[in-house]
């Protein structure tokens, strides 16, 4: 991989690099050691605590909890992406009268944290949890997605506008059938990295009490016993690194998909759009 | 609505938390994610991977865990701390800084490739190229971005409530489960204060996106 | 960039194997449960809401999941403890079987909106009684008085009485009654926790001088570990009576419960719920508080 930020480096600068990057491995290696070293002294790793990894009801409670974290986010991401498209068409609309409303409640839905949002959801609406969960999760990443979408339209070349204008579309149908399609694909890789945001969001459900991964884990350390509490919160920050590395690499498989489909990036052969939004 | 003047004294006290929590760990996480930025497009390969890993685990991390591991795996490893705002701070900061890195990656990469090559044909080195051309050009588009980042941030510092530090979201809860007559209302009065951050900081993001478009 | 992403992929790969690997092999655990006699076709006043109940065979219960001894919900996700033994008691004399019981969580800050919207009938979730709550609700009982107190290391002398938590360091739950206590009444500096067993690492890593809560919460850790942790008194400093929240100024069923808990204190069914749940940890079998008529 070459870069256009530094030449290609000779022998002896690569010599140096190779001997940098030894040295940092290890001390990386040796840090890594010494943590896991520390742990185990004070019996962290020990079998009795990570027995529990062979109960059959641990790993129904944590398929469960995987289950209810998995359907949160995927009807909440179904939901919150048309969502999100409207509200963008709003936001961008020729219409004063309809633009600034919007863009009052598009930051102030970006401005919630979404915990509140789905405690709201669930005492003024009397929901049930899912509800809640969905509904704040919705209401959150409809206003990111829209907000993904504008930049990624106000990122194309004018002249698409334009000539969609001069072969007599409608300004709504230049923005349908010319510039939503090329924003979306530009900006997918965001939109995929905002739904890891939003999938991690859904663990927010803790304050509507929604059964979800990490309101298993913390029932579970909690009914177990504190001396369980490591190798479980262990365990399950490796189920969401699984998961969301999962969906990130999906991101990445649309990135090189759709880069090859779109070619003519202007600056690079991989043009990188701007990560808009985290949680 | 009484409820919110009568303990508008607790209220504030939550709001100047957050608020440090977010500044503190804003600017950390800032530094931080430009170095790792930095690291990511430099041509040492070991940097490279380390700041790649880096980014990949932290951004896929809930929030929830990262504050597990610094507010009470590093107790045990003998990092030892006076007040839990610190955990709360290295939580705070080393996930932002993942989100930041990303950003300030996507800006390098913004940067018309003729600057970088102009930069190293009058002799520049890296460092150099990074820290003179492109980062100052980067950053008038990584602006808003990293501005919605920073409103994240804010919100994201509710969690800190559940690991030791009582910051606005907290004393929400609390004040709910002693008002529980007007739990609305109080949640409310929470609301406002985080807009109070938040809305100024989403209006300033667009506003430099909009000077940056028509400076483009 | 192939190489970086082929990595990646094994790691993956090697996760998902050591998760798959965990998962075979199998064991069993078990909680305590009982199943109080359910009455036998209960009749009672017409358009009462125990008719209402017991004519629908089933009754919707909050209760807290996480409070160990009152109501924590084990791995199977149904709830234990001495307030889910007082909602199957009640629930037996409508003539519904514990199995019948809709269990829901409720946490602190939804107690009041969840019988307000009647999204429970009844609500058992150490929920202490006190005139603002009084405003939105009512409450049956109390059925039980517990007290806040102070759990510190074992090798701690220095604090024997709330009083001396001043300007200290004192872990409780967020937005907990107890928490609110110790900072308002006795000047502590609070460090809140999402769980009470969250508390127990900072205590264990003297982060904090002490954790505050009501007693038999407290009485429960320090049986666990007895080696680390101890009572700073047997003292407590405050009366929580807890009650039972149902829809407010229903007084016929408020009056309905009142009376049945008086008689599972008469037939010592309340005795044989406390001694199959907190009793564990008690010894002491508390008596039933005299309710409160209001």
């Amino acid at each position: 991989m070459s870069s256009v930020l530094y030449d290609v480096p000779g022998p002896k600068a690569r010599r140096v690099s190779l001997i940098g990057s030894v040295v940092g491995s290890l001390l990386i290696l040796g840090l890594l050691a010494w943590i896991v070293s520390t742990l185990a002294q004070q019996g962290i790793f020990e079998g009795r605590r990570w027995a529990i990894f062979t109960r059959a009801d641990v790993w129904t409670l944590l398929g469960n909890g995987i289950g209810a974290t998995l359907s949160a986010a995927a009807v909440a991401a179904v939901i919150a992406f048309p969502l999100g498209l409207l509200l963008c068409l709003l936001r961008i609309s020729d219409l004063a009268a309809i633009r600034i409303p919007t863009r009052i409640v598009l930051e102030f839905l970006r401005g919630m944290p979404v915990v509140l949002m789905m405690f709201f959801v669930l005492l003024v609406f009397g929901t049930n949890q899912f509800i809640a969960v969905v509904a704040g999760l919705v209401l959150y990443n409809a206003a990111v997605f829209a907000e993904i979408i504008r930049a990624g339209i106000q990122s194309l070349p004018k002249g698409q506008r334009e000539a969609g204008l001069t072969i007599g579309l409608t300004s709504f149908q230049s923005r349908m059938i010319i510039e939503l399609p090329q924003a979306v694909r530009r900006m997918m890789p965001s939109l995929v990295a905002q739904l890891v945001v939003l999938l991690k969001d859904t663990s927010l459900g803790y304050i509507v009490a929604y059964g979800e991964l990490l309101r298993a884990v913390q029932v579970m350390a909690d009914f177990l016993g504190t001396q369980f509490l490591f190798p479980v919160f262990f365990v399950a920050a490796a189920i969401y690194i699984a998961i969301n590395i999962c969906v990130s690499r999906i991101a990445v498989w649309i990135e090189r998909r759709g880069s090859k489909k779109a070619a003519g990036g202007v600056a690079k052969a991989e043009p990188e759009p701007i990560e808009a939004e985290v949680k | 609505m009484d409820v919110i003047i009568e303990n508008l004294p607790l209220y504030w006290e939550g709001f100047l938390r957050t608020l440090f929590l977010s500044a503190v760990s804003g600017v950390i996480a800032l530094l931080l994610g430009t170095v790792l930025a930095a690291a990511r497009v430099s041509p040492v390969a070991a940097l490279r991977g380390f700041s790649m890993t880096y980014v990949e685990i932290l951004r896929n991390t809930p929030l929830t865990i990262a504050f597990f591991f610094a507010a009470i795996v590093l107790p045990r490893l003998g990092v030892k701390f006076e007040q839990f705002e610190v955990a709360a701070i290295i939580a705070l900061s080393a996930y932002t800084a993942a989100f930041i890195a990303e950003a300030v990656r996507s800006g390098v990469n913004s940067v018309p490739v003729g600057q970088a090559e102009a930069a190293r044909s009058i002799g520049m080195k890296f460092g150099q190229v990074l820290s003179l051309i492109i980062l100052p050009q980067a950053l008038r588009t990584v602006i808003p971005p990293l501005i919605n980042i920073l409103i994240a941030l804010v919100k994201n510092s509710s969690v800190a409530g559940a690991f030791f530090v009582l910051e606005l979201f907290g004393y929400g809860r609390q004040l709910a489960n002693s008002n529980g007559d007007q739990v609305l209302a109080v949640l409310l009065g929470v609301a406002f204060f985080y807009l109070l951050i938040t809305v100024p900081l989403g209006i300033l993001a667009s506003t430099v996106e909009r000077k940056v478009a028509i400076a483009r | 960039m192939k190489a970086f992403l082929t990595r990646r992929k094994s790691f993956v790969v090697a996760a998902s194997a050591a998760l798959a690997l965990t998962l075979s092999a199998c064991g069993g655990g078990g909680g305590t449960t009982s199943n109080p006699s359910v009455a036998e076709k209960p009749t009672f006043a017409a358009g009462s809401t125990m008719e209402k109940l017991s004519k629908a065979g089933t009754i919707k219960i909050g209760t807290k999941f996480d409070q160990p001894l009152f109501g924590q919900v084990g791995l199977d996700g149904k709830p234990i403890g001495f307030d889910v033994e007082m909602g199957k008691l009640i629930a037996a004399k409508l003539g519904i079987a514990a199995d019948k019981i809709e269990w829901s969580e409720t946490v602190s800050a939804n107690r009041e909106p969840f019988i307000e919207q009647g999204k429970v009938d009844l609500v058992i979730a150490t929920y202490t009684i006190n005139d603002k709550r009084k405003q939105v609700v009512s409450f049956a009982g109390p059925y039980y008085e517990a007290g806040q107190a102070l759990m510190v290391n074992k090798d701690n002398d220095t604090i024997k009485k709330p009083e001396d938590v001043k300007g200290k360091k004192v872990c409780s739950v967020t937005g907990s009654t107890p928490a609110g206590t110790i900072v308002e009444k006795y000047g502590a500096e609070l460090v809140p926790a999402a769980t009470y067993s969250a508390c127990l690492e900072p205590l264990r890593n003297k982060q904090v001088e002490a954790i505050t809560t009501d007693n038999v919460i407290l009485a429960g850790f320090v049986d666990k570990e007895p080696e680390a942790f101890k009572l700073a008194s047997d003292e407590t400093f405050t009366k929580e009576p807890y009650g039972i929240g149902l829809k407010k100024d229903d007084t016929v069923f408020r009056n309905w419960i009142n009376d049945q808990l008086e008689e599972f204190g008469k037939d010592g069914s309340y005795k044989k719920a406390w001694e199959a749940t907190a009793g564990s940890v008690i010894k002491t079998a508390p008596e039933l508080p005299a309710i409160n008529r209001y």
